[in-house]
C-alpha cells in the first residue's frame, strides 16, 4: 500500500543522504521525496512517498526513525490529510486551435499558463498525484514536450499536526 | 585552558577517560599525533595494518563493555578501517573511529589520500560527524561517545579535516561533561503494561524456551538473566553472540541454538508453546526457515532497538527496553505473583528435552588417529579452566569453539558474529590482552583466517602481549570446503590452500614461540607447555583431520527441526551426555 510518511530531521549536510541510503541499503521503495528547510532554520521537512506491505512499512518507520538526524515523523497515511503535488509542464501550441484547446484544458484543471512562446505553452498545474496524471492523459502524449513534478508534500487535516 | 584542534583531540580523549587509542600514522593526523607524543595519558598501540586497529579496539570494547578508539589517517587508512567498522556495526559494539580527512579547502577535488570517509562508512555505523569546526571539535567528540555507549551500542566514525587540527591555531577548550540531542532518546524503561501482558503468557506456558543473545552482555545484564530464568526454571538458549550470558555449565542451559546449534536447543525451538527472546534479533542463522521457526509459539521479545522487534518474526508482546531493566522488572513482577509456573507441564517438557539431550548431538569420533579439532578445543577449555578469554576467527573453528568451550561469564567468547569477519580473531585477542592484562587470552583460528591479519603478530611483539594462538590448521577454509562436500558434490573450488606458510617458522620470526602438533596424544601438552610461558606469544599449529564437519546442522533454508545429525550419531541413545 501506498504511505506518505512526512518527517522532521536536522538541518545537516548529509542528512539527506542518510534517509536516501537507508532506503537503497534495505531496498525500500521510493516513489518521491521532497525535502526543504522549515520556518526553524536548524529542521528540514521531508515528505516520503513509499508502498509496502504493513510490515515493511512499520520497519521503514522504525528504520527512519533510528537515524540519528530524524528528530520526529509521522505516517500522513494513518490519519485524513492533505497531498499536494506541483507539476510544470511545456506543451507544443503550434496553432490557434491547439492553444485554445491547451488553454480550456488548462482552466478545467485549475492550471495556470506560466509562459508563452509562438509555439509552446508552460502550464503551472497543483494537486495530488492523480490529477497531474489526469491532466498529462487529458493533453495526450504527443503535446508534452517535457514536465517536471516535485513530489507529494503532505499535510494533516484538522489540529493534528508535525511540529517539535 | 587554550589549545589547538590536536591537542583538543588528544585533551578530549583523556578527560573521556579513554587509556587506549589503536591507530597507525599518516599525512592527515600528522598533527593529532604529535599532539599524542607530547602527552603520556592516553596510551596509543601501533597495529600493521588499520584493519587490526579496528579489530583490537573492538575486542577491547567487548572484553570491558567500554568504547574502543581508533585513530587513522585519511584515505587507505580510513577504507581500511571500513571491515572492522562493519564488524563493529553488525554486533552492536561501541567503537570510536577517528579518521584523518584533506583540509578543508581540498574536501571534494580527489585531493591526494582523500576520500569521503562519512560517505563510505554512512551503512555500517551508528552515525558519523564530518567536524569542519575546530570549534565543534569536543562537542562532537562528546556526542560521539554518547551515541556509540548508548541505546543499541554501535561505531561512531568522526572525520576531522587536517587544518581544523592545525597546531598554530588555539582556541578555548573545556571539557563538555554533558550532552544531549534532540532527536536522540533511548527508550531504557520496559513499559510497565507490557511487562504485565508478558508475565501473564509466561506463566501460561507449558513448553517454555528462554531465548537470549548478545543484548544481554552488551547491557551488562546476565545477573538479571540468570535470576529471571532460575526463577522460573525454563529452559535456556543463547545464540553464538549470547554465550557468557547464562552459565553454560547450569543444567538449563540446552546449548547454542541455530544453524550449528545443538539438537536439543533447535528441537525445543520447534515444539515450545512460549518463547522469550531476550536481546536477540531473530537472525537468519537462528531462525532457519522463518515461515517453520516456532510454529508453536507465542513469542515474547524484549530488546532496546524497536527496529529489531517484528523485523524478521511477529511478536506477540514487544517490549522495547534495556533487557536489564526489564529483566530486573520481570522478575519483581514474577515474584509479586501467586500464580506460579505449571510444576507438571515443566516437568514432563524437561523429560522431552532430556530425550533430546540423549541424542549426544556433538559426539564426534575420539578414536582418530588424527587430531580432531573438537578434541582441541576440548583440551583447551581443561586446561584454561574454562576460565580464559577466547577470540575467535571465522568459519568451522569457530562454531566448535562455540559448541565445545562451555562459557559460564559473560564477555569471555569474542567473535565475529554478524559479519563472520575473517582476520578478527588474533587483533582482538590484543585489545582483550591490553584490557586484562593478568586474564588468559587465546584466539582459535584456522590457517586461512589466521592470515588475513597476519601481521598484527608485529604488533604483539612490540607491546609484549602474550597471547595463545589455537590454529586449527585443515589446510582447507574448512566452512567452505564442508559446503562443497554437503551442496556442490565435493566439488572443492578454491579452498584448498596449496601453498601454507610454516607457521612455527612464522611466528619464531616475528620473536614468538611456535609449536607444530601432529598427534592427538601431543594437543594436551602442547597447551599446557603454551598456556605455561605466561611472558611469551605462543602460536599452536594443529595439524587437524581435514575431512571433519560441524554437526549438527541445519542447511539454510531448513527448519529447526530439521537437523542434520552427524552421520554416526543418528540413533537415538539414552544415558548421560557424553559432553556435559
Amino acid at each position: 500500500m501506498r504511505h506518505i510518511i512526512s518527517l522532521l530531521m536536522e538541518n545537516e549536510a548529509g542528512a539527506l543522504s542518510r534517509v536516501a541510503g537507508l532506503f537503497s541499503a534495505r531496498g525500500y521503495n521510493i516513489e518521491s521525496l521532497t525535502v526543504a528547510p522549515t520556518e526553524d532554520p536548524s529542521l528540514s521537512r521531508m515528505t516520503l512517498v513509499t508502498t509496502g506491505s504493513e510490515e515493511i512499512i512499520e520497519q521503514i518507520t522504525k528504520q527512519l526513525n533510528k537515524l540519528i538526524d530524524v528528530v520526529k515523523l509521522v505516517d500522513l497515511t494513518e490519519g485524513a490529510h492533505i497531498e499536494r503535488e506541483l507539476m510544470l509542464i511545456k506543451l507544443r501550441a503550434p496553432d490557434a486551435e491547439r492553444r485554445a484547446e491547451i488553454k480550456r484544458l488548462a482552466d478545467i484543471f485549475r492550471g495556470r499558463i506560466i509562459d508563452v512562446t509562438d509555439s509552446t505553452y508552460t502550464i503551472e498545474l497543483t494537486g495530488d498525484g492523480d490529477k497531474l496524471d489526469a491532466f498529462i492523459g487529458a493533453v495526450g502524449e504527443g503535446a508534452i514536450i517535457e514536465t517536471v513534478r516535485t513530489g507529494a508534500s503532505g499535510i494533516a487535516r484538522g489540529t493534528r499536526s508535525l511540529h517539535l | 585552558m587554550e589549545l589547538s584542534g590536536a591537542e583538543i583531540v588528544v585533551q578530549f580523549l583523556k578527560d573521556e577517560g579513554v587509556e587506549y587509542v589503536f591507530g597507525y600514522p599518516g599525512g592527515a593526523v600528522l598533527h593529532i599525533y604529535d599532539a599524542l607524543f607530547q602527552q603520556d595519558d592516553v596510551r596509543h598501540i601501533l597495529v600493521r595494518h588499520e584493519q587490526g586497529a579496528t579489530h583490537a579496539a573492538d575486542g577491547y570494547a567487548r572484553a570491558t563493555g567500554k568504547p574502543g578508539v581508533v585513530l587513522v589517517t585519511s584515505g587507505p587508512g580510513a577504507t581500511n578501517a571500513v571491515t572492522g567498522i562493519a564488524t563493529a556495526y553488525m554486533d552492536s559494539i561501541p567503537l570510536v573511529v577517528l579518521t584523518g580527512q584533506v583540509p578543508t579547502p581540498f574536501i571534494g577535488s580527489d585531493a591526494f589520500q582523500e576520500v569521503d570517509a562519512v560517505g563510505i562508512t554512512r551503512p555500517c555505523v551508528k552515525h558519523n560527524f564530518l567536524v569542519k569546526r575546530r570549534e565543534d571539535l569536543a562537542l562532537t567528540l562528546k556526542k560521539a561517545f554518547y551515541i556509540a555507549t548508548s541505546g543499541r551500542p554501535g561505531p561512531v566514525v568522526v572525520d576531522i579535516p587536517k587544518d581544523v587540527t592545525d597546531p598554530n591555531v588555539r582556541i578555548p577548550y573545556e571539557y563538555p561533561r554533558e550532552v544531549k540531542i534532540r532527536s536522540y532518546n533511548p527508550v531504557v524503561k520496559g513499559h510497565p503494561g507490557q511487562i504485565k501482558k508478558a508475565v501473564d503468557l509466561i506463566l501460561q506456558a507449558r513448553r517454555p524456551m528462554i531465548y537470549a543473545g548478545g543484548g544481554v552482555i552488551l547491557s551488562e545484564a546476565s545477573a538479571e538473566f540468570t535470576e529471571f530464568a532460575r526463577a522460573l526454571g525454563y529452559p535456556v538458549t543463547l545464540t553464538l553472540m549470547g554465550l557468557g550470558a547464562y552459565p553454560a555449565t547450569d543444567r538449563q542451559f540446552v546449548g547454542m541454538l541455530g544453524m550449528h546449534g545443538t539438537y536439543e536447543a533447535n528441537m525445543a525451538m520447534h515444539e515450545c508453546d512460549v518463547l522469550i527472546a531476550i536481546g536477540a534479533r531473530f537472525d537468519d542463522r537462528v531462525t532457519g526457515k522463518v515461515a517453520e521457526f516456532c510454529p508453536h509459539a507465542r513469542i515474547v521479545h524484549v530488546d532496546i532497538d524497536p527496529a529489531s522487534i517484528a523485523k524478521n518474526v511477529k511478536v506477540d508482546v514487544p517490549i522495547v527496553g534495556d533487557v536489564k531493566n526489564v529483566l530486573a522488572d520481570m522478575t519483581r513482577e514474577l515474584r509479586a505473583r501467586k500464580q506460579q509456573p505449571d510444576g507438571e507441564a515443566l516437568k514432563q517438557w524437561w523429560a522431552r528435552i532430556d530425550e533430546w539431550r540423549g541424542r549426544n548431538c556433538l559426539q564426534y569420533d575420539r578414536h582418530s588417529k588424527l587430531i580432531k579439532p573438537q578434541f582441541v578445543i576440548e583440551k583447551l577449555y581443561e586446561v584454561t579452566g574454562g576460565d580464559a578469554y577466547i577470540t575467535s576467527d571465522v568459519g568451522q573453528h569457530q562454531m566448535w569453539t562455540a559448541q565445545f568451550y562451555k562459557f559460564d561469564q559473560p564477555r569471555r567468547w569474542i567473535n565475529s558474529g554478524g559479519l563472520g569477519t575473517m582476520g578478527f580473531g588474533m587483533p582482538a585477542a590484543l585489545g582483550v590482552k591490553l584490557a586484562h592484562p593478568d586474564a588468559t587470552v587465546a584466539c582459535v583460528t584456522g590457517e586461512a583466517s589466521i592470515q588475513m591479519c597476519i601481521q598484527e603478530l608485529s604488533t604483539a611483539m612490540q607491546y609484549m602481549l602474550p597471547i595463545k594462538i589455537v590454529n586449527l590448521n585443515n589446510r582447507y577454509m574448512g566452512m567452505v570446503r564442508q559446503w562443497q562436500e554437503f551442496f556442490y558434490e565435493s566439488r572443492y573450488s578454491h579452498s584448498y590452500l596449496e601453498a601454507l606458510p610454516d607457521f612455527v617458522k612464522l611466528a619464531e620470526s616475528y620473536g614468538h614461540v611456535g609449536l607444530r602438533i601432529e598427534k592427538p596424544e601431543d594437543v594436551e601438552g602442547a597447551l599446557r607447555e603454551a598456556f605455561g610461558m605466561k611472558d611469551r606469544l605462543v602460536f599452536l599449529d594443529f595439524i587437524t583431520d581435514q575431512t571433519e564437519n560441524v554437526y549438527p546442522m541445519i542447511a539454510q533454508g531448513k527448519g529447526h527441526h530439521e537437523m542434520e545429525l552427524a552421520p554416526h550419531c543418528t540413533a537415538p541413545q539414552s544415558g548421560e551426555r557424553e559432553l556435559a
